[in-house]
C-alpha cells in the first residue's frame, strides 16, 4: 500500500480507512483498518442497514435513547474539540466509542479534553479524533489517549503510521504512560 | 554544563529525523505551507522579511566553548558568517536555506543542542538569570529547575498547540531579579520557606508579557513547595489551554485571560484543577532534584584568596580604560577569588547582539583559556564568562581589548536592548538597529556614560516590542506616520524587581531627532539628579515627567 489515503481504492459508500492502535500503551503498534461506523449529524436518517454502528451528538444520543437501544448495531457519541469534559464526561462512559472533532489542528483544546477523559474520568473505550486530523498531530494525540484517526481527506495513512511513531521515549506522563520519565527510569 | 543522558540525546536524534521527514514531505508537496508552519515553527524555522531565520534553544543560557564553536561553525558554513544572540536565551541565523535546516540540526544535535519550541505556540525555552550559579546573591542555583521545567515542556503533548506561545523565567536571587521574570507568563522565584529559612520554594508568578498589551505579572501563589512545582505549573497550562482566547491572536496571551478573570479568579480555577493532580505522580522526589543537579558539572575551582580588594584596585586604578571595563562590565563571584565577566556584544556602531564566526571561536578560546570552558548568554544579549580567576582580569582585558571586545558599558545607556527591526522584520514598522548605532555614536564620552551610572535603553521596530520597550528605563518604539518612521520615547520602565511600565513622554520623534531627544533626556537627569547615587530611574520615579517635557518639548517650534 504506497501513500494509501483514507478514501483509496474505492470502498462501499459510508466505509473508509482509518489508523488504529491496537492499544493505548507507548508501545502498542498502528494499523490502517477499514471502517463502518457512520457519523450523523442531527438531522441525518439512521442507516436503514440495522447493523451499521452510529456516532450520533451527546444530545441526540439522549433525545433519541430508545431508537438506539432498539438497533442491533452499536452507537458512540462524537464530541466538539471545545465541549467540557466535566460536562460530558458521565453521559459517555462506558460507550464503545467516543469522536473528538478537530475543527482546526492549530486548535489545541481537544488534547486536553481527549486527556482528561481518559486520565480522570477513566474513559475506556476507542477515542476517535476526526476533522482536521493531520499526520504530524498523531504522536501527540496518541498520548493524550486517542486509539484511532480519521485523517483529513487526502492525507497519507503510510506517513501517519510512520509520524505515530516518532519518538520512542517521553518525558512527561500522559494517557499513555501516566508516569513521567523520572519515575521509570531505567539509565 | 548539563550533561545529556542517553534519554535526552535520544530525544534530540530522534527530533531532528522527524523534522527531516518533515521538511522532505514540503518539499515534495505533500504537505502544504499552512500545514507546515506550525510544525517548522516548533523547529525554530521562521519565515521572514528576505529568507528563514532559524532560532536556536540556548537553555538557561548556558553554552560550552564546544558548544560555541558548533554555533560559529554553523554560521560559517549555513550563514553569512555571523549569528545573533537575542533577548531570550536563544541564538538566530538569518540566513539559512530550508533544505540545510535538518542538517543544520543534526549538527547541532551531535553537542547535545536543538531548536525545539523555539518558536510556535507552545512552551518556549525557559530561561534564567545570567549569573545564576555564580552570583552571591542567588539563595540556589535556579538553572536546576529549568532544566526540569525544560524536560517537562518538551514535546508535551497536550500543550503543543497552545492559544498563543508561552515563556517560563526562573530566578534563584530573591532580591536581584536579572530574569525579568515579572514579564514573562509564568515567572518563577525562588524564596525560602516561611516555616523553615533552611529550605526554598516557590513563589509563581502569572500573566506578565511585553508586546501590544503590556502587563506585570501578579502572584498566583505565593509559596509552592519544589515537589510540586511541575504538577502546578501543568495546572496553569491546562487553565489556559482550555480557556484561552484563540480567535484574536492579539488576545490570545495567558495575561489576557488573568486581566478578564482577575488574578482571584483564575487562581481558584488553577487551585481547583491543582487539586486534581498535586498528589499525583507528577510529584517531584529529592532523588530527582539531585539527579538533575548532578548531571550539571561544577567547575574544578581552585582554592583562591578573595579577590575583593583586588578587584577594587583595579576599578579605581591608573589604567582607566581596565578600570571602566572592571567597574561596569565585572561582578563578584560566590566562589572566593573569582570574578564573572560580561563581554559586551554592543561595540560602538554594530548591530546589538551580533557575533561574527571568529569572535565566537575566540569567546570559545578565551572560555577556555579563564573560565573552564563555560559561557552565558544574557538577556541583555551579552555573553558572560561566569568563572573568571580576578587576579587575571588585567590579562583578559588586554586580549578583549586586541579583539575589540572590551566595550565598557554593560548596564550602560549603550548596553542596549534592540529588535532586528525593519531591516529584518517583516512586521516592523521602523528600524531599530540604525538607531542603536546612532545613539552609541552619539555617546561616545565613556566618562560622561559612566557618569549617567546603571541605565537600560530598549528599542522594538514595532508595537509587538521584541526590544522590550515598555521595561527599558529609556524605551524608544518605532511608529509609521504616513510612511514616515517616528519614534515614540517611554521613560520609567524595569524589568527588574521594582518592575514597571514605561509612559510615553509625549509626541513622537522623526528619525533624525529621536538621538538628540535621547541625549536630552539625559542631560536632564544630569541636571536635576540629588547626587551621582540617584539612579536615572529613581530619578524619573521622583522627578516625573515634567523637566523632560520642558527640556525635549518646549523648545520645539510649535
Amino acid at each position: 500500500m504506497t501513500n494509501a489515503q483514507p478514501e483509496t481504492p474505492e470502498l462501499h459508500p459510508g466505509a473508509r480507512r482509518i489508523v488504529r492502535l491496537r492499544g493505548l500503551e507507548p508501545d502498542a503498534k498502528a494499523e490502517v483498518a477499514i471502517d463502518h461506523w457512520q457519523r450523523l449529524t442531527d438531522d441525518d436518517p439512521y442507516p436503514s442497514l440495522d447493523a451499521l454502528p452510529v456516532l450520533v451528538s451527546i444530545e441526540r444520543a439522549e433525545a433519541d435513547a430508545e431508537t438506539l437501544r432498539a438497533r442491533s448495531g452499536p452507537w458512540g457519541v462524537w464530541l466538539r474539540g471545545d465541549d467540557e469534559v466535566e460536562a460530558v464526561a458521565e453521559r459517555v462512559r462506558g460507550l464503545p466509542v467516543v469522536a473528538i472533532e478537530v475543527p482546526k489542528f492549530t486548535d489545541g483544546r481537544h488534547f486536553s479534553l481527549a486527556r482528561l477523559l481518559r486520565d480522570r474520568y477513566g474513559f475506556a473505550g476507542e477515542l476517535r479524533a476526526f476533522g482536521d486530523v493531520l499526520p504530524d498531530q498523531l504522536f501527540y494525540m496518541r498520548r493524550c489517549g486517542y486509539t484511532a484517526f480519521e485523517l483529513a481527506p487526502g492525507k497519507s495513512l503510510d506517513t501517519a503510521l510512520r509520524t505515530l511513531e516518532a519518538f520512542s521515549v517521553s518525558y512527561q506522563g500522559a494517557a499513555d504512560e501516566r508516569r513521567p520519565l523520572y519515575r521509570r527510569r531505567e539509565i | 554544563m548539563y550533561r545529556y543522558d542517553a534519554y535526552d540525546q535520544r530525544l534530540i536524534d530522534e527530533r531532528t529525523a522527524q523534522f527531516r521527514d518533515q521538511v522532505a514531505r514540503r518539499l515534495s508537496g505533500e504537505i502544504s505551507e499552512a500545514e507546515f508552519k506550525p510544525l517548522r515553527l516548533q523547529n525554530g524555522l521562521y519565515m521572514q522579511l528576505h529568507a528563514y531565520m532559524l532560532r536556536v534553544a540556548i537553555p538557561y543560557g548556558l553554552l560550552s566553548s564546544d558548544q560555541l564553536r558548533k554555533l560559529a561553525e554553523i554560521a560559517r558554513k549555513y550563514d553569512r558568517g555571523y549569528a545573533h544572540f537575542s533577548t531570550r536565551q536563544n541564538v538566530q541565523y538569518n540566513w539559512p536555506r530550508l533544505q540545510d535546516v535538518p542538517e543544520i540540526l543534526a549538527e547541532l544535535a551531535t553537542v547535545q543542542m536543538h531548536a525545539i519550541q523555539t518558536s510556535g505556540n507552545c512552551i518556549r525555552n525557559t530561561t534564567s538569570d545570567q549569573f545564576a550559579g555564580v552570583a552571591r546573591d542567588e539563595l540556589v542555583d535556579p538553572r536546576i529547575y529549568c532544566e526540569i521545567i525544560r524536560q517537562w515542556s518538551t514535546f508535551h503533548p497536550e500543550f503543543a498547540f497552545l492559544p498563543r506561545k508561552f515563556k517560563i523565567a526562573v530566578t534563584g536571587a530573591p532580591t536581584a531579579d536579572r530574569a525579568a521574570v515579572r514579564v514573562h507568563d509564568i515567572g518563577i522565584r525562588v524564596i525560602p520557606s516561611p516555616e523553615d529559612p533552611s529550605n526554598h520554594g516557590f513563589e509563581v508568578l502569572v500573566g506578565g508579557g511585553l508586546g501590544r498589551t503590556p502587563r506585570i505579572a501578579e502572584v498566583c501563589r505565593s509559596y509552592l513547595e519544589r515537589e510540586d512545582l511541575l504538577s502546578y505549573l501543568e495546572a496553569i497550562l491546562r487553565v489556559y489551554n482550555r480557556n484561552g482566547r484563540r480567535d484574536n491572536k492579539y488576545k490570545a496571551r495567558i495575561k489576557i485571560l488573568v486581566g478578564a478573570l482577575g488574578i482571584d479568579s483564575f487562581r481558584e480555577q488553577v487551585e481547583a484543577e491543582w487539586a486534581q493532580i498535586r498528589d499525583g505522580v507528577m510529584k517531584l522526589s529529592d532523588e530527582e532534584f539531585e539527579r538533575v543537579s548532578t548531571a550539571f558539572e561544577t567547575p574544578a575551582y581552585a582554592t583562591l584568596e578573595p579577590s575583593d580588594d583586588f578587584v577594587a584596585g583595579l576599578r579605581l586604578g591608573k589604567d582607566r580604560a581596565l578600570g571602566r571595563w572592571v567597574a561596569s562590565n565585572v561582578v563578584g563571584h560566590k566562589v572566593p577569588g573569582y570574578s564573572a565577566v560580561t563581554i559586551s556584544l554592543k561595540p560602538k556602531g554594530k548591530p546589538p547582539g551580533d557575533a561574527t564566526d571568529e569572535q565566537m571561536e575566540l569567546i570559545a578560546e578565551l572560555a577556555d583559556d579563564y573560565g573552564f570552558g563555560r559561557i552565558v548568554v544574557a538577556h541583555e544579549q551579552n555573553l558572560v564568562l561566569p568563572d573568571v580567576d580576578s587576579r587575571r582580569l588585567p590579562e583578559l582585558h588586554a586580549r578583549l581589548t586586541q579583539l575589540d571586545l572590551a566595550e565598557p558599558n554593560v548596564g550602560k545607556v549603550t548596553d542596549i536592548i534592540a529588535c532586528p527591526g525593519l531591516d529584518y522584520c517583516n512586521l516592523a514598522n521602523a528600524r531599530s538597529i540604525p538607531v542603536a548605532t546612532r545613539i552609541g555614536q552619539r555617546l561616545d564620552d565613556l566618562d560622561y556614560l559612566h557618569d549617567l551610572g546603571d541605565i537600560s535603553l530598549n528599542i522594538s521596530g514595532c508595537i509587538n516590542a521584541c526590544g522590550h520597550h515598555h521595561v527599558g528605563n529609556i524605551g524608544i518604539l518605532g511608529i509609521d506616520k504616513q510612511g514616515e518612521e517616528y519614534y515614540q520615547l517611554m521613560l520609567g520602565g524595569s524589568a527588574s524587581d521594582d518592575a514597571s511600565l514605561g509612559k510615553i513622554l509625549g509626541p513622537a520623534f522623526p528619525s533624525d531627532e529621536i538621538v538628540e531627544a535621547v541625549a536630552n533626556v539625559l542631560e536632564t537627569y544630569i541636571r536635576g539628579r540629588e547626587s551621582a547615587d540617584e539612579r536615572f530611574l529613581d530619578y524619573v520615579r521622583r522627578a516625573g515627567f515634567a523637566p523632560f517635557k520642558e527640556r525635549l518639548y518646549d523648545q520645539r517650534p510649535a
